[in-house]
């Protein structure tokens, strides 16, 4: 049996301690201990994508992290990307604008692979677009309703943002 | 009726429900916790068919986090078997195997334990002694009357054979100028959502309840739970507020729920099985059609089809259920969209040492529909006249409606040839034509794909009686129940769960129109079993028919009781008013009204200004049989089988590279007629989504086997659904022939794009190898079947 | 699919990561990216008693070019090489191959040291590695050394690592001819899907279109990632037409022995891999050929 071990890592700015078996993956620790159950298991093999979280502000499957190496690390799970007043942000209110999911099991995963997407590139081409959702899985929409929402949100976030201040 | 005369139906509404999906906020079976919740992981087969000598679980017993240990013998003689809906009373089901194991992957035993991974742990603790036996693994070994049962109690493993002949189909075919025959098959694969079935259920010893939640789509879920479980459907409460992480027809969960349900009642504590993706793939009995299809038509110089002859043989694996009825459903289409005259269908399920099948989106109607797009093809082909040119002279006209195919359905309303034209249109035709003779001068194959296909909706139990003439049921309805409180807020209550077919917003939508409130004003709740209404679930392409037309009903009578009570106020005939706006007004003379929640108020309050006889309060219930329904098929298996037929166009350009058999899609029209439209963007959803799905069942997807029964692509990583980088970009055009049954003239469109895709792109891909004198009637087309086709002799 | 209990240490060093391994005698495993090893945990096909975790050794991590080489550590992250300038002028081969490995997400925490370790043969950094005759630098109890990658990988999935081992290095060759073309090609079910053929090319040519240098391989045809030595050869001081590169695809295609499995036939490996060499070929000429004399 192994021992269990402290760790300490940051949830959506929030510090949490814990006491774990280091076999508990980031994406249990984060639904059953944590109690964010925003992100999603789809398959804990590390195909399907959609239990993406950033770490340390890079987005990456949680199944395939163990808890205990994030220790000191910063998570940022969907729950994390809302705004503070309970406000749609320009990225989620895209997708509701467009539709782009329908069973919302994806959704978590790719509103962070589009918020990676859209800090690194604010005008993405569709080739850009497919090549950031690519590796995250929706088995209903089709991809065309949210790529439609992913060209809308960047559209909304080059408007508020004047080109000079686009960090390049 | 057009959208132009709603006010709401058919305008741009965002979806409600998207709201709490973009937070992170949806409620998902794995996301509601209850204290001292115990959790299960399965023991499973290794052998596709063996008998079970000795088990041994102490070691398991022993381990830590463990709470029980439970093994068939003991359930089974604890609960019923699980439903069938074939005539097979020697298949006999049950969650976990009893004394014999019928696939790999088949649950042998359960452990309960404090934690999943607990579970797990111990599960690998327990030692099972297997004798394995000779296992039937293709449906040509089940046909063969010499091969072992799957199931001894039914004594062969054909679980079903009938030949139903429509019409004169010998006559047609001896007069016909020509005729032609192929075989085609329709490999096992499955619409795989990306959250696996889950459950959990709770015993209350006092109450005597049953509580169940479930990531579940399935018609009469509380009734099996309590038959196998031996209650009364008053003691099982399913919970239908839990989002459901996608179906498409496969979350049946059936065995899930009697394993928990049973092991709830015996620990005292609330239990969960969440499956993970090797036990959902492999042991889940989630796979879906498995058919082979020798079709024959018989035509004339001009390529009218005037008969088919169509004999399918579908594997259902070693589990049975509900899937073998798929069977029954191409009956209500089984001439697709042409005016073939008469139709003899040979439908035969087998039993192998294969996972067990479930429903699939389309219900069978998508491999179906693959062969009789097939079958127009080759005709048009070997006749060598145009593939449009010969839909068009087959398809049913306009004026034909309502039409009458041999096997008893009447399809409602359509215009196959303006929706044709609109996707000939919308595809550019010409131009891309064009377009692949300049990519097949680059040194690709190329070929244009075209489908034209229906999508019955609405349900019906119809096949039910058709496929076991022992079940004579007829009724099928859905249900909607609105209440409004006495500040006017309406609240409408549905008795189903939702896999993301946006069922709040349909609800919402048509109770605005209804009652002329804001969408906003009007909430949506999901029942439970008890409190709710009977219903089906969200399965056939029937919400926005069934419980759009409950919906209505329920306002209607809303609409009657508030205008009763402001007819009282203003002195009025309640004909000569009108809800709009918020208020009840003269129709003459608008100045004259009366808020609706002046009206609620009264209702709730002043019953010294109600009128006579009318109940306090507002509310009321809508059960509605499904229109066309109520019949038993005839002895000859006609009936009609569902209400209504949307119906699609889809034209694909597809390319295959020679060198690598890797097919891609560069261009991808739509044009589809669903009736009226109730919210484009859910509609947009379903036709992309399906399309989706379509592509992966074309190109990609397949569960396949070994010698010995193992299933080898039983993982995500063996599976492969397609990505953003597998489905193109898709233009789409509506029609609307509405549908006359309906409360809004609206069909069904929740199987969508899968219809049609298959066939679609199966018709690209035999146009692009016809140029070599090649053909490919098996699904999916995968870059390794296309290489060797192409270049295997090489 | 949860993995079975493990002990679990985060490493400081590679002194460290050594002496652990050595004294769990095959029970540890490194972990660095873990897109490969957490799958294999969570099926319990991998179950290490001791996972070694090596992600936060700085000195494990780095791109650097100097002497004519390409030296990338170990524990880098394939997304920091795919997005590196340096390494992209330098190495473009690698470049060009690693944009193909999985999705965004597997290469922002998979490593480019990770990937050889594993040795898949249909993988891509392993068959650049061949091709370009990449040197690893591996570090033991008793100290470091270099082993060509060209001897590296001697079986499916098997490295000539011992089980106290820990790849700390790989250094690519720098080719300084002015006329260098590179291609790397892969079939695959999907995008990002493992290979079921890959071919690498790189060659240089002389200011007369000669081709002065010529490194060729396949990937997932054969247990392991090969180096085409003879078809290599064969292209050096000719001015390669057509009939030549369909020659040499042919010559390549004849030492290989694919074998079959679930995704593909050996039959369709055979078929495909002169094909695709034939494109890698190709592409790569007409990139030396764009380079200005």
């Amino acid at each position: 049996m192994s021992d269990r071990q402290d760790i300490t890592l940051t949830v959506n700015g929030v510090p949490v301690r814990d006491n774990i078996e280091p076999r508990t993956t980031l994406l249990d620790f984060l639904r059953d201990q944590v109690g964010l159950t925003g992100t999603h298991a789809g398959c804990e093999h590390g195909v399907c994508g959609v239990c993406a979280v950033l770490v340390d502000g890079t987005p990456m499957r949680s199944c395939l992290l163990f808890a205990v190496q994030l220790h000191g690390a910063a998570v940022t799970t969907v729950e994390g990307l809302n705004q503070a007043d309970g406000s749609l942000s320009p990225i989620q209110d895209a997708f509701c604008e467009t539709h782009g999911m329908q069973c919302g099991y994806c959704t978590p995963g790719m509103l962070i692979a589009v918020h990676d997407l859209l800090a690194h590139n604010p005008d993405p081409d569709d080739e850009a677009i497919r090549e950031a959702i690519g590796g995250t899985l929706c088995r209903c929409t089709g991809y065309g309703q949210i790529i439609e929402a992913v060209r809308l949100a960047a559209a909304r976030l080059r408007q508020a943002v004047p080109a000079e201040d686009i960090d390049q | 009726m057009s959208a132009g005369s709603f006010r709401q139906i058919g305008r741009k509404q965002r979806v409600r429900e998207d709201r709490r999906f973009v937070s992170g906020d949806g409620r998902y079976v794995a996301d509601i916790i209850f204290p001292n919740l115990a959790h299960v992981a399965l023991v499973t087969s290794p052998h596709a068919c063996a008998r079970i000598l000795a088990v041994d679980d102490s070691a398991a017993l022993a381990a830590p986090g463990v709470v029980a240990v439970l093994w068939g013998d003991t359930l089974a003689a604890a609960t019923k078997p699980l439903a069938n809906s074939l005539d097979t009373p020697g298949v006999e089901c049950y969650p976990l195997a009893v004394g014999v194991v019928r696939y790999v992957g088949e649950w042998v035993a359960a452990v309960v334990a404090e934690t999943r991974q607990a579970a797990e742990d111990a599960a690998e603790l327990i030692a099972v002694d297997y004798e394995p036996q000779a296992a039937v693994l293709t449906a040509e070994t089940a046909l063969d009357p010499a091969s072992p049962p799957v199931h001894a109690g039914h004594g062969s493993n054909v679980l079903y054979n009938r030949t139903f002949v429509w019409g004169d189909v010998d006559a047609h075919f001896a007069e016909a100028a020509h005729q032609l025959g192929f075989r085609a098959v329709w490999r096992r694969n499955a619409t795989v959502p990306l959250e696996t079935f889950g459950v959990m259920a709770r015993w209350h010893a006092g109450d005597g309840l049953l509580d169940v939640w479930a990531s579940i789509q399935m018609p009469s879920y509380p009734e099996q739970i309590a038959g196998a479980l031996d209650l009364k459907t008053s003691a099982v409460r399913v919970h239908y507020d839990v989002d459901v992480g996608g179906s498409y027809g496969v979350k049946r969960g059936i065995k899930h729920t009697v394993l928990v349900g049973h092991l709830t009642r015996l620990l005292g504590r609330p239990v969960r099985l969440i499956e993970d993706r090797l036990e959902n793939l492999v042991g889940g009995d989630a796979h879906g059609p498995d058919r082979l299809f020798d079709v024959a038509v018989a035509y004339d110089d001009r390529g009218a089809i005037k008969s088919m002859r169509l004999r399918v043989v579908e594997d259902v694996g070693g589990h049975t259920g509900r899937a073998p009825l798929q069977l029954g459903k191409p009956v209500s289409a089984i001439v697709g969209p042409y005016r073939i005259a008469s139709v003899a269908y040979e439908a035969i399920a087998v039993s192998t040492n294969k996972t067990g099948q479930t429903a699939v989106r389309g219900f069978g109607q998508a491999p179906t529909n693959f062969v009789i797009e097939m079958a127009i093809d080759k005709v048009a082909r070997t006749l060598g006249l145009d593939r449009l040119a010969v839909r068009r002279r087959n398809f049913i006209p306009t004026e034909a409606f309502p039409y009458l195919i041999p096997s008893g359905s009447t399809y409602d309303s359509g215009d196959y040839h303006t929706v044709l034209d609109k996707a000939v249109a919308l595809a550019g035709y010409e131009a891309l034509e064009k377009k692949r003779d300049a990519l097949r001068a680059n040194g690709l194959l190329a070929g244009i794909g075209i489908a034209t296909c229906l999508e019955p909706g609405g349900g019906n139990s119809a096949f039910e009686p058709l496929l076991n003439p022992k079940n004579k049921t007829t009724t099928w309805p859905e249900s909607c129940r609105i209440s409004v409180g006495r500040d006017g807020a309406v609240s409408a209550f549905i008795t189903t769960s939702t896999a993301g077919q946006g069922h709040e917003t349909l609800v919402a939508t048509i109770v605005a129109e209804e009652l002329d409130l804001p969408f906003d004003a009007i909430r949506v709740v999901h029942s439970d079993s008890l409190s709710g209404l009977p219903g089906n679930s969200p399965v056939a392409s029937r919400m926005a028919i069934m419980l759009g037309g409950a919906a209505t009903g329920a306002a209607r009578k809303i609409r009657d009781q508030a205008l009763a009570i402001a007819g009282r106020q203003l002195d009025r005939e309640p004909t000569e008013l009108e809800l709009r706006d918020g208020f009840a007004q003269v129709k003459s003379a608008p100045a004259e009204r009366i808020a609706w929640t002046d009206i609620a108020f009264i209702a709730h309050r002043f019953d010294h200004l109600m009128p006579a006889e009318q109940e306090p309060g507002l509310q009321a219930s809508f059960v509605w049989q499904v229109p066309m329904g109520g019949a038993l098929p005839s002895a000859d298996g006609r009936v009609q089988m569902y209400p209504c037929y949307s119906f699609a166009a889809h034209i694909v350009l597809a390319t295959i590279d020679p060198d690598t058999g890797v097919v891609a899609l560069p261009d991808y029209a739509i044009a589809h007629d669903c009736g009226t439209v109730i919210n484009p963007d859910i509609v947009k959803g379903m036709v992309l989504g399906g399309t989706a799905h379509g592509i992966g069942a074309a190109l990609y997807e397949t569960f396949l086997y070994d010698e010995t029964g193992q299933l080898i692509t039983g993982s995500f990583a063996d599976y492969p659904m397609p990505s953003a980088h597998e489905v193109p970009d898709i233009k789409l055009v509506e029609h609307c022939t509405p549908s006359p049954h309906t409360s809004h003239g609206q069909k069904g469109v929740g199987e969508g794009g899968y219809l049609a895709a298959p066939a679609a792109i199966a018709s690209a891909v035999n146009a692009a190898l016809a140029v070599r004198g090649l053909e490919i009637l098996t699904l999916p087309m995968r870059p390794v079947d296309l290489e060797a086709l192409l270049n295997g002799n090489d | 699919m949860k993995a079975a209990p493990f002990d679990y240490v985060r490493a400081s060093d590679i002194d460290e990561v050594c002496r652990l391994l050595h004294d769990a005698d095959g029970e540890a495993q490194i972990i660095a990216g873990g897109q490969s090893l957490v799958p294999l945990m969570a099926a319990r096909m991998a179950r290490p008693a001791l996972l070694i975790d090596i992600n936060r050794i700085t000195a494990l991590s780095g791109i650097v070019v100097e002497d004519g080489h390409l030296r990338i550590g170990a524990c880098t992250r394939q997304r920091a090489v795919e997005q590196s300038a340096e390494a992209a002028n330098a190495c473009p081969l690698l470049t060009k191959a690693i944009g193909q490995i999985g999705h965004i997400q597997t290469r922002n925490r998979g490593t480019v040291g990770g990937s050889l370790c594993q040795a898949d043969p249909a993988s891509e950094i392993p068959l650049v590695a061949v091709t370009l005759g990449a040197t690893l630098t591996v570090q033991g109890p008793s100290g470091e050394r270099s082993l060509p990658a060209r001897e590296f990988f001697y079986a499916t999935m098997t490295t000539a690592m011992a089980s106290d081992d820990c790849l700390t290095a790989v250094t690519f060759p720098v080719w300084q001819d002015r006329r260098v073309g590179s291609s790397f090609h892969e079939v695959s079910v999907r995008r990002g899907d493992f290979a079921l053929v890959s071919a690498a090319a790189q060659l240089a040519l002389d200011d007369d279109g000669v081709c002065r240098r010529a490194v060729l391989g396949l990937g997932a045809v054969a247990p392991c990632p090969i180096f085409l030595e003879s078809a290599s050869k064969a292209l050096i001081g000719h001015t390669p037409t057509d009939d030549d590169i369909d020659r040499i695809a042919a010559m390549a295609v004849a030492q290989i022995e694919p074998d079959s499995d679930v995704h593909a036939s050996a039959d369709y490996r055979r078929r495909v891999a002169p094909k695709l060499l034939r494109r890698a070929l190709n592409d790569a000429l007409v990139e030396a050929r764009s380079k200005p004399s």
